[in-house]
């Protein structure tokens, strides 16, 4: 994927846009990111300019934030404890509206780029992000499931902090490139862009990607969920059929 | 190499579960077990779901028992109204076992019970085996050693309901092979096994069935009895993958005509013995997994089915 190329237009609209105020502009290398039988999951570029209102009286250089946001899927953390000397599920925090996935990139440590005010006011590093979902209070310690969450899901690559992982060129061009797990949760992922100056933010532009299964995922997958029971006679089906089969094949070749 | 599993919605490294698959093989080949009690426990291992795991696991067992059960019936070694009265409480058993299932799901206290009924089942059944299995292959080294009585008359004779079971040569109640039918059948839905190795000793030691119909008509049981528990895992949980399914099955063919050929060259009282051991190994694995410190006291659960 040439970004260069992909880019041209963005500058031209930029250019030609009347400013009054600094503006960002972003793209992505794709929109689309498709689930196929074997996706090993994806890497997906996101580039911009910094449109400049004229005449230039900032002498601070502008920051870029790039945010992007895995659709909400409930979940339940748990902790193990000793009971009865083994380890069992012994506390569980619901949490509903919890991305699935969060990534942020920021030209610069996310804590010096951004201000912790304007990070609550537009949730954007992991933690706010996180956090945001409301807990119940229901287990004294909920803050210790947040980060449990958080820790567990950053193991495994959902939730990622790239400070300085944004790249500005010139203080014009910027670009990021996010990898993504292949355990994506499918639907509409949020990128939100964000330009800042002084830890605050001047400007925001937002866009979308969609993950989704294709093909043959696609289809066992709506299979098993529109007519499970079609499905099912469908394993059953498939589990005789290669069974007797291999049983036959191995009668056959043996001498 | 990487496969996508559309239902477990996560990548799998294809070696992995093909190796998953043709290890399992090599031992069912070795044993003639279905193998349903070690794939699952190696489902677990590589992060696959629990509900995955056991409803995919179910229906790996329907297709390493198919062949088994062609080759009984064509040799007439199934008694087929045992196998339909154990069939009766299996099926009973599954929805039940189904019922159980998504009770614990949603206390979040599955993984608890399919690990503690791993160990209390595969412990209790491998002690029993590994004891009678040595007693065995002493009597083997002893050619003079008075023969065990064929048979006997236990207390499960007594109870009503009595029916005739010509092929078992048997005249008892059908109360005990519908109870072992149920508890089969739940342990298919649980713990996605075929049952094989509780219903095998069962019969031989509860109901007194001759050893020759024994295995067929356990088979005969199995394959309807895990055929309804993958339709019905699939119907309510919708946690069949059949791309994981087919990827362990066509490990297991293959390694079950290695282990074939393995277990000719043994002892039938030595199998008896390794076998013992091996679920024994099983269980202890499990239980060390309750019993140790977890280096992770947190874990995730999303839930499924959207």
């Amino acid at each position: 994927m040439n970004w260069r190329v992909a880019l041209l237009p963005l500058l031209l609209l930029v250019a030609a846009l009347p400013v009054r105020a600094d503006q960002v502009i972003a793209g992505l290398s794709q929109n689309r990111i498709s689930i196929t039988a074997g996706f090993d999951g994806s890497e997906i570029l996101v580039f911009g300019a910094i449109r400049h209102a004229a005449p230039q009286e900032h002498t601070l250089p502008a920051d870029v934030i790039v945010a992007i946001q895995g659709p909400a899927v409930p979940a339940t953390v748990w902790r193990k404890e000793r009971v009865g000397g083994i380890w069992v599920n012994a506390d569980g925090v619901r949490v509903s509206t919890a991305p699935s996935f969060y990534a942020v990139a920021s030209s610069g440590p996310l804590d010096e780029v951004l201000s912790s005010t304007e990070d609550l006011r537009h949730r954007i590093s992991v933690t706010t992000a996180v956090r945001a979902m409301g807990l119940p209070a229901r287990v004294a310690d909920a803050a210790r499931f947040t980060d449990a969450l958080i820790r567990l899901r950053g193991e495994e690559g959902l939730y990622q902090q790239l400070d300085g992982a944004v790249q500005i060129d010139e203080q014009t061009l910027f670009r990021t490139a996010v990898a993504l797990p292949a355990n994506l949760t499918e639907g509409t992922y949020r990128t939100r862009v964000f330009l800042a100056r002084d830890g605050q933010v001047i400007d925001r532009f937002d866009t979308e990607i969609e993950v989704g299964k294709v093909g043959l995922e696609r289809w066992l997958y709506n299979l098993a969920h529109d007519q499970p029971f079609a499905y099912g006679l469908l394993a059953l089906a498939l589990a005789l059929l290669s069974g007797w089969s291999a049983s036959a094949a191995a009668a056959y070749l043996r001498p | 190499m990487q496969v996508y599993l559309p239902i477990a919605e996560m990548s799998v490294n294809v070696l992995a579960l093909l190796g998953i698959g043709g290890v399992v093989g090599i031992l069912s080949g070795m044993f003639g077990v279905g193998g349903g009690f070690l794939i699952t426990p190696l489902l677990f291992f590589i992060g696959i779901p629990p509900p995955i795991a056991v409803a995919t696991g179910v229906n790996q067992v329907v297709a390493s028992s198919v062949s088994g059960v062609l080759a009984h019936l064509r040799r007439r070694t199934v008694d087929l109204r045992m196998g339909s009265v154990l069939l009766a409480g299996g099926l009973a058993g599954s929805v039940l076992g189904i019922w159980l299932f998504n009770l614990l799901g949603d206390l979040g206290q599955l993984n608890l019970f399919v690990q503690l009924a791993y160990v209390l089942f595969l412990g209790s059944i491998g002690l029993l085996m590994l004891v009678e299995g040595a007693r065995a292959l002493r009597r083997s080294r002893r050619p003079d050693a008075p023969p065990r009585r064929l048979h006997r008359h236990l207390w499960v004779h007594r109870l009503p309901l009595k029916m005739k079971f010509r092929t078992s040569g048997l005249y008892i109640s059908v109360i005990p092979p519908v109870v072992i039918g149920l508890v089969v059948g739940v342990m298919a839905a649980l713990m996605g096994v075929g049952g094989g190795f509780i219903m095998v000793p069962a019969m031989i030691y509860l109901l007194g069935m001759p050893t020759k119909v024994v295995v067929g008509t356990s088979l005969f049981q199995i394959i309807f009895v895990t055929g309804f528990t993958t339709v019905m895992h699939a119907t309510t949980n919708q946690s069949v993958d059949v791309l994981l399914a087919l990827t362990l099955i066509l490990g297991g063919v293959v390694g079950a005509q290695i282990g074939t050929r393995i277990g000719l060259r043994l002892k039938a009282e030595q199998l008896r013995v390794l076998l013992a051991l091996l679920v024994l190994v099983v269980a202890g694995q499990i239980a060390s997994e309750l019993v140790l410190e977890p280096a992770e006291l947190y874990s995730i659960t999303v839930e499924r089915g959207r």
